[in-house]
């Protein structure tokens, strides 16, 4: 008899109390066997939960339909805190969590140069050759560089992003194409017929998806490849813009200089070598080389990252603030649901009470009322999904480029965590009120006009505001920290002016182009007659315009003697037409512009900026001295203002221009100018179509690409911290508002709950500053205990992300005030209602009803 | 709290799951407590249907629900009464649904021996 008591407890326990005692005294009577009684119990059980259930939702259908007003404001709170922790969790988990699309991926490793001053170096083919033959704790060892590459004869003459890769790379990648071959070893020797390999995009864009291609040769920079595979569609490496892939032959010269460092390495551990066994190999291997060859390598280390950890700092905080941010907003959205449901549950009191008094069991109550709440909390999480897929786009904006496919998406992973969020929401939302109200649902509440006794549910729902309020100074202390950073950025000068330029790349191959005399022919032809063109008043080609391109960084020689490049004696090294400083109005500070006579075979000579003239010759005149600066001896003719060249938040190295004819036959091809700039004070827009007709007659197989104005370009730098403001600024600005609506609740519910006391006081004679005192002293102490608690966690939190904020102060003034101030305005704004309905209180009336 | 639509037709609650019908049918004639109830089915089906507690309990909670039965007032004389017992009554809408039952499954009969599903001796 005690095991089928037991056994009873699986029903709930509303069903329990009616019907207990008579089916024990069945059980009894019936002399029913224990196992027919335990599954009697296992199949009626369920049951009756789901009757119950049945009725719960039956009765919150009508109960939430008859609450319009209430039901739309706490699914739509709920929606967006859901939808904004749905769509942060999609883009963590597409860039922070989930495995790379590779067979065991942990396995795989990028293999970096360490130099001081640059943490990840690339490797210099002949580093790269070394350190792959002397290890042992790789399964495979590969390099590739990305490089565009223009494919000419298919249409259009376009420009696309290509990957050099050494043979065995598919097959470290556990990779192989949709039909075809991969490329092998056998493709990257020297000498070896030139294949490629193209992305399934490609294949359909360029190709017409045409599986003839294979076997065909096509025209890459002037060379003849022949399509050996095609990749399936979700395979990207190393990032999503490259879309072909071809072998990597390295001439015997690419060894010679052990510092021209350009190889992504990657590689795969052998099973069961862990990380740090790698590590400390390649430190030992490091150290080997550096005592064979102590003046190239003097500084070089090795450095192995796991692959999926390969993400900068700032991404991975940006996320962590993204995510956090989010939280804050479903935290805030929780408290605010909880105080409407315990302000809806007071006012419901009558009705929980007649229902109590009727026979309703606490626990039938409370059911009811989480019943309610997660009916609203799964509404609300079917709209937050949505939601989160209107914001995806957006916040897609701030994923670096990882070798994965697609974008961030809403798939099952993303789901089931809206899911288990909506639940936890429900539960945690529902239950407390649900808990207290059922405390006090006794005859108490049936009494006419009781008054509520409601001190202690004041000071709760008082914590819950002070939670909001605390929590929405934190993000609006942060989204103000973060739009600080981004004026400081945005006010830095670039070192140009950036308005009105029109920027595209007319890339040339190379050995079509590998002469000096060929490449000037090209330059001067499109050059005069760009600057032909109505409007347009200046023209001019440089190698890598400023913050598109951080590298081509060179040791500077100085009087005979070798710079240590980690001492930061290196400079930029670009190629350039006289006209480029005229274009972007970089100011000449001393000596002259470069000119068209700086030609081949004259003396070879320089301009440099600023900086670098300041640090090499302080204090004396720079001009007609001499430096070595990739392989040559060169003499400054001028000395012009500094420019960005890494963009506006970071150190740019020195800058070297040199004469464009001056680039050599054959030498630095990687170097030749291919960025056109053009001021115009027309439309950039229009100038476009006549640009084009001038390059298409100057070279018809000659592609254009990357058209871009300056401000655009310059704009780039900071987009992602303009989307990172933006949406911390509205999640904070969503944290207010709740935290508004939550002080409005909170005093409505005050002044109906003290009505009467208002009322005498009136009568006595109180002023309306007394009454308006009453009302308002409740919200300002939480508002000022809010500010207090928010001030001091949001400088915790702004010391967190000291890195994102570009030198404010995590303890910024100007953001303290502001953000308290807003605070301190959206309570006013919460408090007016309320307060208008304190001074509306007709003595007579309210003391009447009581 | 009773859940019973205000103007249930009875037609709405058929078919009527076996044991809805016959704790109907026992409650028809007279009141009866739960064990009356599975004790007069068993005696009425020959012993061919025993209801289960939970079976019981839960159906008759259900039935109160729907307004089908409601529990009575009325208890029988002291020497006869068990105060843990509850005794339950139909309620006209429960006759009216039994009826409707009863009609639906004599069509069903009917159509079932048009078509030659006779069983060998009636």
């Amino acid at each position: 008899m005690r095991f089928y008591r037991a056994l009873l407890h699986l029903y709930p326990a509303s069903f329990r109390a009616e019907y207990g005692e008579e089916m024990c005294a069945v059980f009894a009577r019936r002399r029913t066997s224990f196992v027919a009684a335990f599954f009697d119990v296992l199949l009626n059980a369920p049951a009756v939960h789901w009757d119950i259930l049945g009725q719960d939702l039956r009765y919150t259908a009508r109960t939430l339909g008859r609450a319009r007003g209430f039901t739309t404001v706490a699914i739509l709170v709920l929606a967006l805190g859901i939808g904004a922790n749905t769509a942060a969790f999609s883009v963590t988990d597409y860039v922070l969590i989930r495995p790379l699309p590779f067979p065991a991926a942990d396995r795989l490793v990028k293999v970096w140069e360490e130099l001081p001053g640059y943490r990840e170096m690339e490797l210099s083919p002949a580093n790269y050759r070394d350190w792959k033959r002397m290890s042992s704790v790789f399964e495979d060892f590969e390099a590739f560089v990305t490089i565009p590459v223009n494919l000419v004869g298919e249409g259009n003459p376009e420009r696309i992003e290509s990957a050099r890769v050494t043979g065995n790379l598919f097959a470290l990648l556990g990779v192989q194409p949709l039909v075809g071959r991969p490329i092998t070893s056998a493709d990257d020797q020297n000498g070896a017929p030139l294949t490629a390999v193209l992305s399934y995009g490609l294949w359909r864009g360029a190709f017409g998806a045409d599986t003839g291609v294979l076997g065909r040769k096509v025209n890459l920079d002037g060379a003849p490849y022949v399509v050996v595979g095609i990749m399936p569609p979700g395979f990207r490496f190393p990032n999503q813009e490259v879309e072909l892939w071809v072998p990597f032959q390295f001439p015997e010269a690419a060894f010679a200089d052990r510092n021209d460092n350009y190889l992504e390495g990657i590689a795969r551990l052998r099973r069961g070598v862990s990380l740090q066994q790698a590590r400390a190999e390649m430190d030992t291997i490091a150290d080997q080389l550096r005592s064979q060859y102590p003046k190239e390598l003097e500084h070089t280390g090795a450095l192995v990252n796991a692959m999926r950890e390969e993400l900068s700092e700032q991404s991975r905080l940006l996320l962590l603030a993204l995510a956090g941010a989010a939280l804050c907003v479903l935290l805030i959205a929780c408290t605010n649901l909880a105080n409407l449901l315990l302000a809806r549950a007071m006012a419901r009191q009558k009705e929980l009470a007649v229902r109590s008094a009727l026979g309703a069991g606490r626990e039938r109550l409370v059911r009811q009322l989480v019943t309610e709440s997660m009916v609203l909390s799964l509404l609300g999480g079917l709209f937050g999904v949505l939601l989160a897929a209107l914001a995806l786009p957006l916040l897609t904006r701030l994923v670096p480029s990882l070798p994965v496919s697609g974008v961030p998406s809403i798939d099952l992973r993303v789901l089931g965590f809206a899911g288990i969020v909506t639940t936890l929401t429900g539960i945690g939302f529902g239950t407390l009120p649900a808990l207290r109200v059922s405390r006090s649902a006794d005859f108490q509440g049936l009494r006419e006009g009781s008054r509520s006794r409601g001190g202690r549910k004041v000071g709760l729902r008082s914590m819950l505001i002070l939670w909001e309020v605390t929590l929405s100074v934190v993000l609006l202390i942060s989204a103000g920290l973060l739009l600080r950073a981004l004026l400081s950025i945005q006010s830095v000068d670039p070192g140009f002016r950036s308005d009105g330029v029109l920027t595209l790349q007319t890339a040339l191959p190379m050995p079509k182009y590998e002469g000096t005399a060929k490449r000037t022919a090209f330059y001067r032809r499109v050059l005069s007659e760009v600057q032909a063109l109505p409007g347009v008043s200046d023209a001019a080609y440089i190698s890598f315009l400023p913050m598109t391109m951080g590298g081509g960084i060179w040791p500077v020689d100085i009087d005979g003697k070798t710079l240590d490049r980690s001492g930061g004696h290196s400079a930029s090294l670009r190629f350039v037409t006289p006209g480029y400083f005229a274009t972007l109005r970089i100011p000449l500070h001393a000596g002259r512009n470069l000119s068209e006579s700086d030609a081949e075979g004259r003396p070879l000579v320089a301009i440099v900026s600023d900086s670098f003239a300041r640090r090499y010759w302080t204090g004396q005149n720079p001009l007609g001295r001499h430096f070595k600066f990739a392989y040559f001896d060169r003499t400054v003719v001028g000395v012009v203002g500094d420019v960005r060249v890494r963009g506006l938040e970071r150190n740019s190295e020195p800058q070297v221009y040199l004469p464009y004819q001056q680039a050599g036959d054959g030498y630095l091809p990687f170097y030749a100018p291919k960025d056109l700039v053009i001021r115009t004070s027309a439309n950039p827009g229009l100038l476009l179509p006549s640009v084009w007709r001038i390059v298409r007659d100057a070279d018809p197989e000659q592609p254009i690409s990357n058209v871009h104005t300056l401000d655009e370009i310059v704009q780039a730098n900071t987009a992602p911290r303009f989307v990172q403001v933006r949406i911390i600024g509205a999640f904070a600005a969503l944290a207010l508002v709740l935290a508004g609506i939550g002080i409005h609740g909170l005093l409505s519910f005050t002044v109906t709950n003290r009505s009467s006391e208002i009322a005498m006081r009136v009568a006595l004679g109180a002023q309306r500053r007394d009454i308006l005192g009453i009302v308002l002293r409740q919200s300002v102490v939480l508002a000022a205990a809010g500010v207090v608690l928010g001030v001091a966690l949001a400088y915790v939190a702004g010391r967190a992300m000291q890195a994102l904020l570009a030198g404010v102060t995590p303890g910024d003034p100007a953001t303290f005030v502001t953000a308290a101030g807003l605070c301190l305005l959206m309570t006013a704004a919460g408090s007016l209602v309320p307060s208008l309905r304190a001074l509306r209180v007709d003595p007579i009336a309210a003391i009447r009803a009581e | 709290m009773s859940m019973a639509p205000k103007d249930s037709q009875p037609e709405s609650f058929l078919p009527l799951a076996a044991a809805t019908f016959h704790i109907l049918m026992a409650v028809a004639e007279e009141d009866r407590h739960g064990y009356a109830i599975i004790q007069d089915v068993v005696a009425r089906t020959g012993g061919e249907l025993r209801l289960s507690a939970g079976t019981l309990y839960r159906s008759i909670q259900r039935m109160l629900e729907q307004g089908l039965i409601v529990e009575t007032r009325e208890r029988p004389a002291p020497e006869l009464d068990d105060e843990r017992r509850r005794y339950y009554r139909i309620t006209p809408l429960g006759s009216a649904v039994a009826k409707a039952e009863t009609a639906r499954l004599a069509k069903l009969v009917r159509l079932a021996r048009s078509m030659g599903f006779a069983p060998e001796k009636a």
